[in-house]
């Protein structure tokens, strides 16, 4: 395809998505404007699930089905990860040196990790009621981790990431989503239906099935992370072509 | 007062965005594309969407750009390019 079809090409695709859009927002609600039809309705059916925070209600609980779809682009992206990132044929291993760090950096390091731990279990068990909740909390707990590479070296931080482990609690966390919807299915007759007691407004086992699955994405996103990052950093630090050594 | 602040977060991120798609060296990019991550995630918090903000913060400014450094560095420490941009990392390391 030549550049000039190209152009032309482009030109036509943003004609009409200009044209489809204008025509789209000639419909839709003044920005800044006090009338949500969609908030209203939003903010009526969480208060009806005694969710505080109506985004988490909406993504796990009325619109649970699109979060199970995000969940498994997650999933599936640390497989491809893992799968192209293993260890190929030409390729070494070559262990961790120890590093040298300033001892203030260290003092940083594990002052900060626990704080960064616990706020990231925190945000991922208020995620019912507070923003936040698997997702950013998953994210969170990841990175809190890697606090130790930082603040250490790359042979502490592999001490501290099971990445066995993390593989397991990654699949089972993501099976354990479609599980629950298999169970709003089989007890309430809709798959992912909120069918556990929704008790008390504002409290933290409220919302039903929305800390569950909280639970269940935060665990998998947080595994997940680890795990993807984990290949990234073993091809950046660990391993090297063998050529390098084929060349003497 | 809000509507100024979603201004100015709306300039910067639109300014940010054109840089980062500017940009040729994919180690810089990632940098802008942190920056502009940031732009977002103050965008989203000044339009009322801390739960947007957060992910934003957390996957746009923090997880991406260090994914996109870390390509860079793996894929130019080649030993096989001779000695034009790989070699000087390498012997550092």
């Amino acid at each position: 395809m030549t550049a000039r079809t190209r152009l032309v090409m482009f030109l036509v695709a943003t004609t009409v998505i200009a044209a489809f859009f204008t025509a789209a927002c000639t419909e839709v609600p003044r920005f800044g404007s006090d009338f949500h039809p969609y908030g209203q309705r939003a903010v009526t059916a969480a208060l009806a699930h005694r969710t505080a925070n109506v985004v988490s209600s909406v993504n796990f609980d009325i619109r649970a089905f699109d979060t199970l779809g995000e969940e498994s682009i997650l999933f599936t992206t640390v497989l491809g990860a893992t799968l192209l990132l293993r260890l190929a044929r030409d390729e070494r291993e070559h262990p961790p040196a120890a590093e040298r760090v300033l001892p203030t950096t260290r003092l940083f390091g594990t002052v900060l990790m626990p704080i960064t731990l616990v706020v990231g279990v925190y945000i991922v068990a208020h995620g019912q009621l507070s923003p936040g909740g698997g997702f950013q909390g998953g994210v969170v707990l990841a990175t809190a981790l890697h606090l130790a590479y930082v603040a250490a070296d790359y042979r502490v931080l592999e001490r501290i990431r099971p990445l066995t482990v993390l593989d397991v609690a990654d699949s089972l966390a993501a099976a354990s989503f479609t599980i629950i919807g298999l169970a709003g299915l089989i007890a309430g007759g809709a798959f992912l239906k909120n069918v556990l007691p929704l008790g008390t407004f504002n409290q933290i086992t409220s919302g039903g099935t929305l800390p569950v699955l909280n639970a269940a994405v935060g665990v998998e996103v947080a595994s997940g992370l680890i795990v993807l990052l984990a290949h990234f950093l073993d091809q950046a630090v660990e391993i090297t072509d063998s050529d390098s050594q084929e060349a003497h | 007062m809000s509507e100024w602040l979603v201004g100015v977060a709306v300039a910067f991120v639109v300014l940010a965005a054109t840089v980062a798609a500017l940009c040729r060296d994919p180690a810089r990019q990632a940098v802008m594309l942190a920056v502009l991550g940031l732009g977002l995630s103050v965008l989203f918090a000044v339009l009322q969407a801390p739960d947007v903000a957060l992910s934003q913060l957390a996957v746009g400014t923090a997880l991406t750009p260090l994914l996109i450094l870390l390509t860079v560095r793996k894929v130019t420490r080649r030993p096989t390019s001779g000695g034009d941009d790989g070699d000087g990392k390498d012997q550092s390391r």
